[in-house]
């Protein structure tokens, strides 16, 4: 199963953490730092894998994709394919590009939480759920379709009544 | 401009729908991306989380802002902060009716808490409600929680209604039931024990999608239990054969392959089911032959089901065609540019020689290659290949690469791994004793702290032993050279505890055995070694009983010892130390300066390590002295067991704790004394694992039994100190376990009057224990017998003709016909490239002892050609573009804001104005659809960009944010 999708900077700051076991916050940083030291130790133009039985236990592994400022790391244990594993956070890139028209570094700070429903309906518990990302994007489409209708009816009042209360 | 800037920020903040955030988040965000440095940073986002404290507790948060507070804390905990304040907060959300309120609520649980947290029992219920909603994006939301959130207790609380929704009509919300279940089952196998039919149901519905899902499950039960899902291989193999003829939806295809990620499953379930079942395999070799032929070659998932059909094959029953098939793809890999594909191909290589150890054959050349690669992964993944192809005759080239590399890196937990398997090839493959002496030096040097004790111990053991050869010439020989490399290695700085301990237990028995040092040049040796910094109290006792016995071996031989000044200030810092393990050994010392010769000749054996120690656990030797002793009216010993009431020693101990933890008064009077010898002399005996020494009785003795009593627990306690420190439970075995009979009566006897240290074994007793060291060899060659097997089942050629291969390249390593031939080949051939190093070590290395050389050397050059001309490394563009400007953007956020006037509304303008010129360029460039790997910047649409940047005023050098393009075409 996929144990961990970490999306970080160049410079270490996480992006986007998502943990399919629990974790502690506090250890949720140590790992992203210690994924992040062995990132950026490794030169270009090597393999995309790295074992990561020192970080995340025995038998896991790790994927990362390093696109322009960001990181894209997927931990995964032996139960995965590390070529399809890359090839999943090509799935994920390419939804995010086609969701943000040409995603940066700035949407994914500012819409983190649309990169978790993004993520989740590529991931779901651990496991690979959809890997079009033409399918994902319309299921997320479909969220916010609905979330909008849902909230104009809902609660639209709510928040002018926010709104003037101030 | 200024107006372009601020609808560019309009557009960042809103133009994502409901995703949006408020102002106040974009500050936020931008303030931590400005932040200098990691202080500035934690004091932006305390602030961030003070002022939510605050606000969220307010009495009427309108719920839209809730939603916003409960996200920014989602970020604050993303960064490192607590946030736990606002767990409760997030709860309460899930149970808000507005569907994004909902989901924002799930998605915060889902990240902070843990499925064991208090806070989960007042979600369950939400939980329960919302798996039955109408809307299945709430049941979704919910479903995504569940498999989070629900522990093992709570699993039966909601299992019924996630088991409804295998029936719901949206095959998204079948598909995640499915995975949900499976969660159920990570968790807890028996919860879910009882539907199992349910996931053999679900493998036929009527979307793939949901079939592919329940596949997850399957995989993991068939991996807990193969026999009972034999049926399904017909069901799998027929499913398969339907994905890769493409008979699923178009909707499924992903870079033109079949729903890979379903193949995939497919083949790791096949691999399972068929491995060691030749019928269960018959079944799936057209499948797999047909995969093999098919696949898609260029793309990177093609690539994916070929690895994992390579798997699949090397799983299942053997079967030619196949594995020819599985050898060729395993070549393609290896031939390739593309290093993640190399990683694969090595990887696959090793799982290929398990079945036919003639396939590295080949591909030896891409092997060395991948060893002198840069890349890390793949250095350690060769190891890996190189550590299951060890044989005898290649183990020397292997272990030296292994050491080598293990000496260049700072990862603690690779480097120990790595050591143990230096230390496991060597020990058994070691084609001689020098060469095991100095690899095992090498591994302690480097890696000492991190290897197991039992490995020091096993060296040891070897130095005192030889191989077990009966040449007594080519045994001491092996210890004059261990003297001799230790003699060096000590002034090296900073050597590892455990290779100090080592070093002194060898110069202690066998420094001055040669008669090449003189003891005083030895014994300062060794007081050095105390003195250096990092010298632990282990290493100290090591030394000073390596001391000890130098100045026992002195003595007996008639010389004088002569005290060095600093041997004198050790003994008496020793004997003052805090470690009563330490005192007692100095002590030791000084008493053994001031006996005769002869008396230290017995104490102290020469070479006597070796030698079985009789411990006569009933002590019957002093049998004499207890009569005596009762005659003249002391009391008689009463056995531990025995004893009753509160004077029983052992448990005086606790009971002392006790009273000093009650801090009660006693008011019953204290026992009388015993007569201490019974006491102290059954401890003596009984050597514990932990009890580093033996105390000496002290006690009242006839003058001439005590002389010999003392004289024999003090060889005994040094001795027995030295099996214990060895670590006896390893090294037994060898050394004969000391023999704890209770018949040896007489014998015990005599011991007392000579010497109990071994030298003299009473025949039934030796045979006994004789006995029981034959049986333990047996056993053992056993052992290595069937590992021999192993390795010659591994690579080829039955285990007689590896030996006698073992023993050829041992005499004449580099004599080989062949093995001088092909180096010459590949030399010729590759005079430009890097290999020369590495092509004479390939022999060596790769000799896979194929029986008809001839036939190999005619084919081989071809292969050898093609793997050195083939992949020359050439840096893919698409790589070097996302590196320059990766290396030139450090941060994307820090980049925009800083290069930028600081009006405030710049970044918007900035990543709108070049997200125009980007979609411009897209226009231009429309492969979309291509697979990543053909895609590569174009140094016109470069230049083309920067250009138009250029003219809207920005200066985009590497700051270009939407560098995913490159990669997106």
């Amino acid at each position: 199963m996929i144990r961990a999708v970490i999306v970080m900077n160049t410079q270490g700051k996480p992006r986007l953490l998502k943990f399919y076991e629990f974790q502690p916050p506090e250890k949720q940083q140590e790992l992203t730092r210690s994924v992040f030291a062995v990132l950026s130790g490794r030169p270009d133009n090597v393999s995309n894998f790295v074992e990561a039985d020192a970080i995340f236990g025995p038998g896991t592994r790790l994927v990362y994709k390093h696109l322009a400022t960001l990181y894209f790391v997927f931990v995964f244990d032996s139960c995965e394919n590390e070529l399809a594993m890359l090839d999943l956070i090509q799935v994920l890139v390419e939804t995010l590009d086609r969701c943000f028209k040409n995603v940066c570094e700035l949407d994914i700070v500012f819409n983190f939480n649309k990169m978790h429903t993004i993520l989740d309906e590529i991931i779901f518990g651990g496991q690979v759920l959809e890997t079009s990302s033409e399918r994902v994007l319309k299921a997320v489409e479909e969220i916010s379709r609905l979330e909008k209708s849902s909230s104009s009816v809902s609660f639209v009042p709510k928040s002018v009544s926010g709104r003037f209360g101030r | 401009m200024e107006q372009l800037k601020t609808i560019g920020r309009e557009l960042a903040i809103g133009s994502h729908g409901g995703w949006g955030q408020s102002k106040e988040f974009l500050d936020l965000v931008k303030s931590i991306g400005e932040a200098r440095s990691k202080a500035e940073e934690d004091r932006i986002i305390l602030r961030e989380v003070e002022s939510l404290r605050r606000r969220i507790a307010e009495p009427d948060v309108p719920r839209r802002k809730m939603k916003e507070y409960i996200i920014r804390l989602v970020y604050a905990e993303m960064l490192g902060h607590d946030a736990s304040f606002g767990y409760i907060h997030a709860v309460k959300m899930t149970h808000d009716d507005a569907l994004p309120l909902k989901r924002t609520g799930y998605l915060a649980v889902t990240l902070f808490l843990s499925e064991d947290h208090d806070l989960i029992i007042l979600i369950v219920n939400t939980i329960q409600k919302d798996l039955r909603s109408d809307n299945y994006l709430v049941v979704c939301a919910a479903l995504a929680a569940v498999c989070k959130l629900i522990n093992e207790e709570t699993i039966p609380a909601v299992l019924p209604q996630v088991v409804d929704l295998l029936a719901h009509p949206k095959e998204a919300v079948r598909r995640k039931a499915v995975m949900a279940l499976h969660r159920f089952y990570q968790r807890s196998p028996a919860s879910v024990s009882h539907l199992v039919s349910n996931f053999r149901k679900r493998l036929c519905d009527n979307d793939p999608g949901v079939m592919g899902a329940t596949l997850c499950p399957l995989f993991d039960l068939i991996s807990a239990d193969v026999n009972s899902y034999k049926d399904l291989v017909i069901s799998f193999v027929g499913i398969l054969k339907q994905v890769a003829e493409r008979r699923l939806p178009k909707t499924y295809d992903y870079h033109q392959m079949a729903a890979p990620f379903i193949q995939i499953k497919l083949l790791k379930i096949l691999a399972l089911l068929g491995s060691g079942d030749k019928q269960a395999s018959g079944h799936m070799y057209n499948v797999l032959g047909d995969i093999f032929r098919k696949c898609e070659q260029s793309s990177n998932i093609g690539n994916a089901v070929l690895y994992e059909s390579i798997c699949c094959v090397s799983s299942i029953y053997p079967n030619a065609k196949l594995l020819e098939a599985a050898a060729e793809a395993t070549s393609k890999f290896l031939k390739s540019d593309s290093h993640n594909l190399k990683y694969m191909g090595v990887d696959a290589l090793g799982r290929l020689i398990r079945i036919n150890p003639d396939i590295a054959e080949e591909h030896q050349l891409a092997v060395i290659d991948c060893l002198e690669d840069p890349d890390d992964t793949l250095k350690r993944k060769t190891f890996e290949l190189l550590y299951k192809m060890t044989k005898s005759t290649n183990v020397e080239v292997i272990v030296d690469r292994m050491i080598e590399y293990m000496i260049n890196i700072s990862d603690n937990h690779y480097k120990t791994e790595i050591a143990s398997r230096c230390v496991e090839l060597a020990e058994q493959f070691a084609p001689t004793n020098e060469w095991f002496i100095r690899t095992m030096n090498k591994v302690f040097e480097h890696a000492g702290d991190l290897v197991n004790v039992r490995v020091a111990h096993n060296l040891m053991r070897l130095i005192a032993e030889g191989f077990g050869e009966d040449d007594e010439g080519a045994e001491s020989q092996l210890r004059s050279s261990a003297v001799d490399s230790y003699l060096r290695i000590l002034g090296e700085p900073k050597l590892p505890s455990l290779f100090l301990q080592v070093i002194c237990w060898v110069l202690g028995e066998y420094g001055t055995a040669d008669g090449k040092y003189p003891a005083a040049y030895i014994i300062g040796k060794l007081c050095d070694v105390t003195e250096a910094l990092l010298c632990d109290d282990t290493v100290k006792a090591y030394a000073i009983s390596a001391i000890m016995k130098i100045c026992a071996f002195e003595i007996s031989e008639g010389r004088k010892v002569e005290m060095l000044p600093e041997c004198q200030s050790l003994i008496d810092e020793l004997s003052t130390s805090h470690s009563t393990d330490l005192e007692q050994r100095a002590y030791e010392l000084q008493a053994l300066l001031c006996l005769e010769s002869q008396a230290v000749e017995s104490v102290m054996p020469l070479d006597a390590s070796c030698e079985d120690i009789e411990i006569d656990k009933n002590l019957t030797f002093l049998k004499d002295f207890v009569q005596q002793s009762i005659e003249n009216g002391a009391r008689p010993y009463i056995p531990e067991s025995e004893r009753s009431g509160t004077s029983n020693v052992s448990n005086f101990k606790s009971q002392y704790q006790h009273e000093a933890s009650s801090h009660m008064l006693r008011f019953e009077a204290y026992e009388l004394p015993r007569p201490s010898p019974a006491h102290v002399i059954p401890q003596v005996s009984v050597p514990t694992p932990i009890a580093d020494f033996f105390p000496v009785p002290e006690t009242t003795y006839n003058s001439e039994t005590s002389q010999a009593s003392k004289l024999s627990s003090v060889a005994d306690a040094s001795s027995a100190a030295h099996g214990i420190k060895l670590h006896l439970d390893g090294v037994q075995r060898r050394w004969g376990r000391p023999t704890y009979s209770s018949s040896s009566g007489p014998s015990s006897t005599t011991s007392t009057e000579k010497t109990t240290n071994g030298i003299t074994h009473i025949d039934g007793v030796g045979s006994q224990s004789r006995d029981k060291l034959n049986e333990s060899r047996r056993q053992q060659p056993e052992v290595s017998a069937e590992k021999q097997k192993l390795a010659a089942s591994l690579f080829g050629g039955s285990a007689g003709k590896t030996e006698k291969k073992a023993t050829s390249t041992q005499r004449a390593p580099k004599g080989n016909t062949r093995n001088a031939e092909r180096p010459g080949v590949s030399r010729s051939v590759s005079p430009e490239t890097s290999k020369e190093k590495a092509a004479p070590s390939v022999p060596d290395l790769l000799d896979l002892g194929e029986p008809n050389p001839t036939s190999t050397t005619i084919v081989d050059p071809f292969k050898q050609l093609e793997g050195l001309v083939g992949p020359t490394p050439v840096p893919s563009p698409l790589d070097n573009s996302v590196k320059t400007s990766g290396l030139e953007t450090p941060d994307l956020m820090a980049a925009v804001y800083t290069d930028l006037p600081p009006s405030g509304s710049s970044s918007g303008s900035f990543t709108s104005t070049t997200r125009d010129m980007h979609s411009a360029d897209k226009t231009s460039n429309t492969a979309t659809s291509e697979p990543s790997i053909k895609k590569g910047p174009f140094p016109q649409d470069s230049l083309r960009k920067d250009a138009r940047a250029r003219q809207v005023g920005v200066t985009p050098t590497g700051n270009n944010p939407n560098l995913f393009k490159d990669l997106l075409g």
